[in-house]
């Protein structure tokens, strides 16, 4: 495995598990915020935990008892789905066809939300089970998409330990912006993050299904970089067009619920 | 048993969500994909050319369709 891909491999794990958790940084602020710090905290902390679980019990086997061309073939698959998913809703924001994801407002609604019971919630410092289950649910639905990634990733290449580090490392930095700035996650620029781990996260599933079926890429690895290329110029091109047609939704932003939030 | 009804209705609704969602024509496209990766296996002056013209075309295409639907909708 070629230090190009390896590079390639922690920037999009690092990139994604950084999206992911400014999401759930929101939910878990807006929690500690508007009921209790110590049971949000507790809640995060937990889900964390889960999550890692799920990394060693699935990584682990998968790179030890899967033959590895079979694996690359279904996590390049899945890979597939996540990153053209990312790539599309992201194209769509960029050229002003869906509205931008908005941590503020994602605040906002959820404080809401959880504001009508404050009033009956303990102290910040107390133990309150909505703050735990709120923030648990936050972490750990974000938190799953950054597991499969990891996984993935780090089954195909062998480097589910860089990989695991990558995402957390990504992980730490966001609480430490989040205890930093607190509620102005809006300023972390997850959209255009969002598109480059969508750019990446395809150009590796295409890449894996193909190696996996025993197709052989020009330059092997440094191919991963090419087809970042490729998809980069698809995805300026696809954004330049766009913007020509008539957008609908530009310089509005997402104003969801809590309950939407964490099912995106 | 309500918990383990609950967990395994989660599971896969976490699944479903995410393979199929709103963006059924993706899943269509990463089967198409893997399927062409199989049976070019052993052309291999085709397959590194053919995999990302189909995933591009999918991509193009679906995100030309999301927009449409979101642009009628006019919402996010």
């Amino acid at each position: 495995m070629s230090t190009s891909s390896t590079v390639v491999l922690v920037l999009a794990v690092f990139g994604a598990s950084m999206v992911e958790m400014v999401e759930a940084l929101t939910i878990v602020v807006a929690a500690g915020v508007t009921r209790s710090w110590r049971s949000s905290l507790e809640g995060a902390a937990a889900a964390v935990a889960v999550l890692a679980v799920i990394v060693l019990a699935v990584g682990v086997p998968l790179i030890h008892y899967v033959p590895i061309d079979a694996l690359r073939v279904v996590v390049g698959a899945l890979l597939l789905v996540l990153g053209l998913s990312w790539l599309r809703k992201s194209i769509l924001r960029a050229s002003g066809h869906k509205a931008l994801h908005d941590e503020d407002a994602i605040f906002a609604a959820t404080s809401a939300e959880l504001a009508p019971a404050a009033s009956s919630s303990p102290s910040p410092k107390r133990r309150d089970a909505i703050s735990f289950s709120v923030a648990f649910k936050g972490v750990f639905l974000e938190g799953m998409e950054v597991v499969l990634i990891v996984v993935s990733l780090g089954a195909s290449q062998h480097r589910l330990g860089i990989a695991a580090v990558a995402a957390v490392a990504a992980a730490l930095v966001v609480a430490a912006v989040g205890a930093l700035v607190a509620k102005q996650l809006s300023q972390v620029p997850e959209n255009t993050i969002k598109l480059v781990v969508g750019i990446m996260l395809t150009s590796f599933g295409l890449f894996w299904v193909g190696e996996g079926a025993g197709a052989h890429w020009p330059g092997s690895d440094a191919a991963i970089i090419v087809l970042i290329g490729v998809f980069s110029l698809v995805t300026i091109g696809s954004i330049a067009w766009l913007r020509t047609l008539h957008p609908t939704v530009r310089g509005q932003r997402t104003d969801v619920g809590l309950s939407e939030r964490v099912e995106e | 048993m309500r918990v383990i009804a609950r967990g395994v209705r989660a599971f896969g609704l976490f699944w479903w969500d995410f393979l199929v969602g709103d963006t059924p024509e993706l899943l269509i496209a990463v089967v198409l994909i893997v399927a062409l990766a199989l049976l070019l296996r052993h052309h291999h002056d085709a397959d590194i050319i053919v995999l990302p013209v189909v995933t591009v075309l999918f991509l193009v295409v679906s995100t030309f369709r999301g927009r449409r639907r979101d642009g009628s909708r006019g919402k996010p």
